[in-house]
């Protein structure tokens, strides 16, 4: 009797401890308070549609998501959060970060610590060559920025543009990206606004009437995703740019998803360069809209955070089973160069040299539905872009880690 | 002509958002100059209005100007309730435990307003009518900016007929200038508070829903524009109605002027000004000398 209870407390204590091994712990790190809480929301979404809508491929391992606020775009907490990740949790990689300054401040700890870390939106264009563990499911501003330059030029058929940006890394990128190709296909920059930075909403008119006064054929803007968008769409219908035959063109922070329908008409005719939006017709992309309308809402739509948070996990996914649940940092990372996957902003893939994301660029316009919802048309394919700041090797992107 | 039209703009948008300053800080203004209370909240009540504008629209369906009234007499209604309940009790209270108790309030707002209706900004919808550009004959400008001028001028002779020409705003001035002898004059200067309190409270919501079209609207909303507030109190000299007007007008033009001239500088003007009007009156430009 007591023997047979040995064996089977035996065969307990073993199988808890196979299914243990099958654990795998991920670190989640993004802000779920305060003003970034809806972007915390999108990455943890993105992440929980990954693991809903492809279970089979993680079997047979599962996931265990451990999340940390990084609250705000400081640096300070999100260093701590990856720290207690790492050294308390013992987490076997790492997820997130919305806000390219806790990127930045982070890196030093996610060397220190050797464990895939998989950024899904800070874009400043640099920030992967801070760390050897650094993968990046999202973009750099230059994904955008740079090929929407010479769309201007050559697709919109403009000569002359105004840039007004937010005054912040990933906002001098963007700019720097848009200014060199513009110029490069003739256009020219007329005026760069630097408007105010990226945590608060300013009030727009007094960079909008500067713009305008300079009659540029397109106004560029790029502004940090979330509330910014709005308010830009706003102040440019209401200071009449339009109608004085000003463009707004920008990467597709201006152009989120999640913000588009609340812009109303103001926004119909903007013109964007982006990697993601809601309305691409690819049949990945279906089937996450669908399940995103069915899980939070037929009013709730995903955005490109959630899919740079939804390809990131597809990323880990892809490392647990090439290490086969290990996920040794080295081996995680050596899996992910050159892997390859679709997604729903199409096919992508993960440049062996700068570990940073291959993919296409899309360029849309707004337009109204039959629905009476505001769309985005494709107008043109821009495929396999490779981050041009560390293809043209410009400023800081042309070091090494 | 091209100049003289770059600056006409420049005043009417700086003046615009000057308004939005004005309605909102007036109250705090008052508020300051009646108790000496540093009521670090009153964005919050700004904040409370605006959501209440967006939301009595959204759900139902009722008008902006409608929504705005509902916004005022609701808002004016909590502020009552949190003033006899919670504000009274620290009037005779030190600055310190004041400012800590407010922006400790501000924080539940902020809270509150995450959990009841989301982080996220809440557009608002003006009416068409309000939407577009105004022919003003030698230029065309934002509508909404010269409906808001209009509202900011009629509401400020509105306060100066209601202050110098009613017995009610005698016994206000009488209580900012000297409050211990209006009280010794038999005047119930915790009703007067408390009316004025609710009024000032009623006027930020109505800042908050005029101002919702270009400061936007989200629960972070106290806290991004507190400075603002406080720096039109400070500059106008606290409990100065015209003095606060001056200054918002004032801020307003500056802040729009410098951003559209040297945006390169960002926000920090403004703030150097401020420190040195300080330096130079530190009552405010129009408040009495201590």
């Amino acid at each position: 009797m007591i023997k047979r209870i040995l064996a089977a407390s035996a065969a307990v204590a073993m199988s808890a401890c196979f299914a243990q091994a099958q654990e795998v712990k991920i670190g989640l790190v993004a802000p779920f308070t305060g003003i970034g809480a809806e972007f915390g929301q999108q990455a943890d979404r993105g992440i929980e549609q990954y693991l809903k809508l492809n279970a089979d491929k993680i079997k047979p391992y599962t996931i265990k998501l451990i999340k940390r606020d990084d609250k705000n775009p400081s640096g300070a907490d999100s260093k701590v959060a990856v720290q207690e990740l790492l050294t308390q949790e013992n987490v076997e990689a790492l997820i997130g970060w919305i806000y390219s300054p806790n990127a930045f401040a982070s890196a030093p700890v996610v060397t220190a610590g050797k464990k895939l870390a998989i950024i899904t939106n800070a874009g400043t264009a640099h920030i992967t060559l801070t760390s050897p563990y650094w993968v990046r499911t999202s973009f750099s501003m230059w994904h955008s920025g740079f090929p929407l330059g010479e769309a201007a030029a050559k697709i919109l058929k403009a000569k002359t543009a105004v840039v007004g940006y937010s005054d912040f890394p990933p906002g001098k990128d963007e700019l720097a990206a848009f200014k060199r190709s513009f110029e490069a296909n003739g256009g020219k920059v007329i005026d760069e606004i630097p408007m105010g930075g990226p945590a608060q909403v300013p009030d727009f008119t007094p960079f909008f009437q500067r713009a305008k006064d300079a009659k540029p054929d397109v106004f560029f803007v790029f502004i940090p995703a979330g509330d910014h968008s709005a308010a830009v769409v706003k102040t440019y219908g209401a200071l009449g740019m339009k109608e004085a035959g000003i463009k707004l063109i920008g990467p597709g922070d201006i152009t989120q998803d999640t913000k588009l329908q609340a812009m109303g008409d103001a926004a119909i005719g903007l013109i964007t360069m982006h990697h993601y939006n809601a309305d691409l017709d690819n049949p990945e992309n279906k089937r996450l809209v669908a399940a995103w309308h069915k899980d939070y809402g037929a009013n709730s739509t995903p955005d490109f955070m959630a899919v740079g948070a939804y390809d990131g996990m597809a990323a880990i996914v892809h490392a647990i089973q090439a290490t086969k649940g290990k996920l040794d940092g080295d081996a995680a990372l050596a899996s992910l160069k050159g892997w390859k996957d679709v997604s729903p902003r199409g096919p992508i893939m993960i440049d062996p040299e700068t570990r940073d994301i291959v993919m296409n660029e899309y360029l849309s316009e707004v337009v109204k539905g039959a629905d009476g919802k505001l769309h985005q048309k494709l107008l043109a394919t821009i495929p396999n872009v490779k981050d041009p700041c560390k293809e043209l090797k410009v400023g800081p992107c042309a070091g090494s880690n | 002509m091209i100049f003289g039209i770059d600056v006409a703009s420049m005043v009417l948008g700086g003046l615009a958002a000057g308004m939005v300053l004005f309605i909102v800080s007036v109250g705090l203004s008052v508020t300051m100059g009646l108790m000496g209370f540093v009521n670090l909240a009153h964005g919050a009540f700004a904040m409370l209005g605006g959501y209440i504008v967006v939301l009595a629209m959204k759900s139902w369906g009722i008008g902006f100007v409608p929504a705005l009234a509902v916004g005022f007499i609701l808002t004016a209604a909590v502020s009552i309730i949190l003033e006899r309940l919670l504000y009274s009790r620290l009037y005779k209270a030190a600055e310190l435990d004041q400012v800590l108790f407010t922006i400790g309030l501000v924080f539940i707002f902020i809270s509150a307003v995450t959990l009841i209706v989301g982080p996220e900004n809440q557009p608002l919808f003006i009416p068409d009518a309000l939407r577009g550009q105004l022919n003003l004959g030698i230029l065309h400008y934002r509508t909404y900016s010269i409906f808001l001028i209009v509202v900011g001028v009629t509401i400020v002779l509105g306060l100066w007929l209601g202050f110098e020409r009613t017995r009610f705003g005698a016994q206000i001035r009488a209580a900012v200038d000297n409050r211990r002898m209006t009280e010794s004059l038999g005047i119930n200067i915790d009703r007067l508070f408390t009316i004025t309190f609710a009024f000032g409270s009623g006027m930020a919501a109505l800042g908050g829903g005029l101002g919702a079209e270009f400061l936007g609207l989200d629960p972070q909303y106290p806290l991004k524009y507190l400075v603002f507030f406080l720096i039109v109190v400070a500059v106008g000299g606290p409990g100065r109605v015209f003095g606060a007007f001056y200054a918002a007008a004032l801020i307003g033009v500056l802040d729009f002027a410098l951003k559209k001239y040297l945006p390169q500088g960002g926000t920090l003007f403004i703030y150097v000004l401020t420190i040195l009007l300080l330096l130079w009156r530190p009552q405010g430009l129009f408040g009495k000398s201590a």
